[in-house]
Formats: structure tokens, sequence, C-alpha cells
């Protein structure tokens, strides 16, 4: 039942809204317009909107920092952590969801419960088992860790997803005589596909952008993107315009993402409990 | 149709998740519950014996303790406060009709999409730097003395930074739960008079109950963890204004090497992420049967 909205009123909402959407993204605007800017303009007072725009920096982050190992180290764990993840995750949400038991709900309860363990509390068994089994500032230790921890939120999101696939349609191939792998092929993937790559959106966002695992078990070889960032924290001399080209490069793929995959976020990261 | 093949052929499927995930758990929290009656400090392994309640006593009588304590609550309160309070109110604004309302949107949620060290190393830099800083030059045109942010006011300020990271995520999910109110209710509500206050108290906020409550535990969750955010800002500095729990135990294992402190304390953190912890499960398993 559409109502007709007086536009003044609409006009009124639109300035508010847009007002208030353009302060809060002001940070990172502001950072995108820095990377484009000589060190000196970066640091110029007031603040200078216009400037002689620049590409030097982007050049300068990559050969004086190895821009690109960097980013390839947060390519490989994020991806790799994630698509193990999927392996490992997929058949688990299956059953759950399909064939479920008694106990199914306990077993999802748990895997929910490991996620609400502070990391700093298992910080330092596990560094010294990494520091024992050679896996301090290593893609493949990282990649294991990003994909334990992010390993019940998937299977979660999974789960959810899943169920919403009428098993009436599984019982009826079942019936015509189809063996468990031609079910899942022809029948169970192309339902879950929109349900999987969801949860592989928000994985790979979460594992970009996590921030306690990458800064405390990885130096200079294996340092994904926010590692390297954190470098920039030491106060030596002024690099506002460096730091921004490499923030502005860390942050695009993940704000592209992000963009498209609104409202699995909101699923992925409630549980489930608001859809 | 769970036949005995099937019900196999499902807890098979199932045991790598689970069996990853169990590991995962018990090895490390057992090893950290033995290590924290342990006195054992890495720059003396020789010197590792059983130490009682030592380090707990020793920990939570060091004054930092109380400090990080506090500083934690103030962290998670304070911007709880701020991305609730702030995420009702953009949410029912974004709920208004809107030109450019997909846009507006994009604008609200990007923060939530930015690396923890370069949002905090943005805010520190390029907004809050008591000379060259956005903030600095505003106060500066105004006529006043610029506030050398994290310097005077650490905590405070790491509050505004994370604040801003989490209010996209409030905002959205309390716009969601705001969208699957049921038009004709609102309608029914006008046509019987009822104000816009009246409205927001009696038929928009029990509608939002729920989604609050999962924001509050869940941002909970992260927020006892803040950790990259104080890392490359303060450092837990000036001395320890603006330490919490997660980062004075990091300092106590990776920086002084004391393996036992370390995990004394993080036994403690445990016990008190899982007080929340608990109200969480309850909430979400009561929603499993829905």
């Amino acid at each position: 039942m559409a109502r007709a909205i007086p536009l003044r009123r609409k006009i009124g909402f639109t300035a508010l809204a847009w007002l208030i959407g353009l302060l809060i993204f002001f940070p990172i605007f502001w950072t995108i317009l820095t990377s484009f800017k000589s060190e000196g303009d970066a640091i110029a007072s007031p603040p200078l909107l216009f400037f002689n725009f620049t590409l030097e920096n982007y050049a300068e982050v990559q050969s004086r920092s190895d821009y690109l190992k960097h980013f390839m180290n947060s390519v490989v764990i994020c991806g790799g952590s994630t698509i193990l993840a999927l392996i490992i995750a997929v058949p688990a949400a299956w059953s759950m969801a399909f064939s479920p038991t008694k106990r199914t709900k306990d077993i999802l309860m748990w895997m929910l419960s490991t996620k609400m363990l502070p990391p700093v509390g298992v910080l330092v068994p596990i560094y010294l088992l990494f520091r024992n089994w050679g896996l301090l500032d290593t893609q493949f230790g990282l990649t294991i860790v990003l994909m334990l921890i992010n390993l019940p939120i998937i299977v979660w999101m999974l789960y959810t997803y899943f169920r919403e696939i009428p098993a009436d349609i599984l019982e009826a191939c079942r019936m015509d005589g189809a063996v468990l792998w031609k079910e899942i092929v022809y029948i169970l993937l192309p339902m879950a596909v929109p349900g999987i790559a969801s949860t592989l959106l928000l994985n790979v966002i979460l594992a970009w952008n996590e921030a306690f695992w990458t800064l405390n078990l990885t130096a200079a070889k294996a340092a994904p993107l926010t590692a390297f960032i954190a470098s920039y924290s030491s106060p030596e001399g002024l690099f506002w315009a460096k730091l921004s080209a490499a923030s502005t490069m860390a942050i695009a793929p993940i704000l592209v993402l992000g963009w498209f995959s609104q409202r699995q976020l909101v699923r992925g990261l409630t549980f489930g409990a608001v859809k | 149709m769970a036949t005995a093949h099937t019900r196999t052929l499902s807890r098979f499927m199932m045991s790598p998740a689970v069996l990853l995930l169990f590991l995962w758990m018990i090895v490390p929290l057992s090893m950290t519950l033995f290590f924290s009656f342990q006195r054992y400090n890495l720059l003396h392994p020789e010197r590792q014996r059983f130490g009682g309640f030592f380090n707990y006593s020793f920990f939570v009588t060091d004054p930092a303790f109380f400090a990080a304590i506090s500083n934690t609550l103030i962290l998670v309160g304070g911007v709880l406060a701020i991305t609730i309070i702030g995420g009702i109110l953009l949410a029912l604004l974004l709920d208004q009709p809107i030109f450019g309302q997909g846009i507006v949107r994009i604008l609200f949620i990007s923060p939530f999409f930015v690396m923890p060290t370069v949002s905090a190393l943005v805010w520190k830099n390029m907004l809050m730097n008591p000379v060259f800083g956005i903030f600095a030059n505003m106060s500066m045109g105004l006529g006043l003395k610029p506030i050398d942010w994290l310097a005077d006011f650490p905590l405070l300020s790491i509050v505004i930074i994370v604040a801003w990271q989490w209010l996209p995520f409030a905002t959205l999910i309390l716009l969601t739960a705001l969208q699957s109110l049921d038009e004709e209710q609102k309608e029914a509500s006008e046509m019987d008079g009822a104000n816009f206050a009246n409205r927001f108290v009696f038929i928009v906020l029990p509608h939002l109950a729920r989604a609050i409550t999962v924001v509050i535990l869940i941002e909970t969750i992260f927020l006892l963890s803040v950790f990259a955010e104080i890392l490359v800002t303060t450092n837990g500095g000036p001395g320890v204004q603006s330490t919490n729990l997660t980062f004075l135990i990091y300092g106590r294992a990776l920086l002084n090497f004391d393996i036992g402190g370390a995990s004394a304390g993080g036994v403690i953190a445990i016990i008190l992420a899982n007080i929340v912890a608990i109200f969480l499960m309850r909430m979400i398993g009561r929603n499993l049967e829905a």
C-alpha cells in the first residue's frame, strides 16, 4: 500500500541522509584523495581539496616495500583459508541440514561457542606451537588459523542456507534411484550455489581484514596487508601520501565486495538471527 | 528416511569439521590452563616450575590489571552506546524515502569493510594529528587550540575510531530488522492517531528489541578483543591509559615473554568472554527452533 509522500519531506530526509552519509564516508574519501597528492600537499595546512594529481605514491609504495608481495600474501591467505574452510564445511552443513539427529543442534551450538573464545586467551599456546613447528611467519600457518577461526561462521551460514532447500526434492530423486554423487551434483549444488557464494563472500571479507592473528603471527615474510599497513605506524617521518596509497589499494577490493554483499553480511554475522 | 546407512554417512561428513574445531579448542585451551599454573618465562626457560596460583594473584594485583579492566569496560560500553543509539537513528533515517537510497547505503556501511589497521592509522594521522590533521585545522580555523587527541584523550580517541568501524554494522542490522516491520501495523497505528514518538516507543522499539540484543551481544564479543586499533595508534599508552585486557595480555606474552602470567590473563579473559557468550548462545539457540 504505497502512500503519497510529500515531496518536501522526501527532500528533507534526502539532504539529511546524504549529509550524514558523506560525513561517515569522509575518512575513506580523504584517504583516497590523499593517495594522489605529493607528500608536501598531503600535510598542507589548511588541507587541500585541489592539488597536483600524481600517481608517484603508488609506484613508490611498490618499489620501496614490495607492496605486491604483501598483497599476494593477503590473497593466498584469504583465498586459501576460505576454500579450505568451504571444503570442510559444505559436507558438514549438508549432513546437518538434511539428516539432522538429536545432537545436531548441540553440535551447532558448540561450534558457535568456539567462536566466543577470545583469541588472546589462546595466543600463548598458538604462538609457542607455531614457534616449535616453524610455522611463524608462514603463509601456511596463517591460512590454517584463519580457516579455523572462520569455520564456525561458515558452517552456520551454510546450514541456514541449506535448510531452505526443500528436502522433498532430495527424497524424490532418491526414489528415482539417483546415486549420492548425482544427487549432490545435479540437485543440491545448483540450489546451494547462491548460499555458498554468499558464504564465500563474507568469509573473504572477514579473512582479508583479520587483524589479530595476522599481526601476531607474521613478520616481514608472510605479512598480509593488515600487518604491512601497521608498519606505517612507526613515527619516523610523515608518509601520509604513501600510507594513503597503500591503504587505498588494501581496502578497495573488499569495499567493492562488501557493497555487493550487504544482505549476506547481516545473515552471516548474526548467525541467521536477523535476516 | 534416515537409514543406518545415511546416518553413518552424515557422521562421516561432519567429522572433519567437528574434529578440527575440537582440536582447535581443546589443545590451546588446556595449554593455556596448564601454563597459567607454571612459572615460565621464555627468557629463562630453564627456570620453569609449578607456580600454583602465583600467576593469577600476580596478574590481578597488578595495578595495570584494574586499569585494563576499566578501560575494556569503557571501550565496550562507549562503543556500544554510540553504535546502538546512532544505529537506531540512522536506520530510522535510511528507512525513509530518500533519493539515491542505494548510494547513501553504500556510504553508510563502507567503514565496516576497512581493515582495522587502515582505519586506525587514517584516523590517527589524517584526522587526529595535532598539527596537520583535519581536526586540528578545523579548531585553528575556529581560533581554538588544537587538541592532541591520542595523547590527551587516548581512550576516547580509540572509542571514536572503533565506533566509526562498528556504527555501520549496527545500522545495517537494525535497518534490516526495521524493514521487516509490517507496513499495515504502522498505518493502522497512524490512523489511530499515534504520533511519531508513540509509534517509535510502542511499535518500532519492541520490534527492534531482538535485533538490538543481537547487535549488543555480537559487538561485545568483538569489542572485548579490540587489538589492532590500539597497537597502531597509542600502543596502549600513555602509560596504560588505553590498554585493554587483550592488549595487556599481548604485552605480557610477546613483549615480556611471561608465558605463565599471560596465560593466567588469558584464562581470566576467557571467563569474562564466556559470561557474555552464555547470553548470546541462549538467544541464538532459541532462534534455531523458531
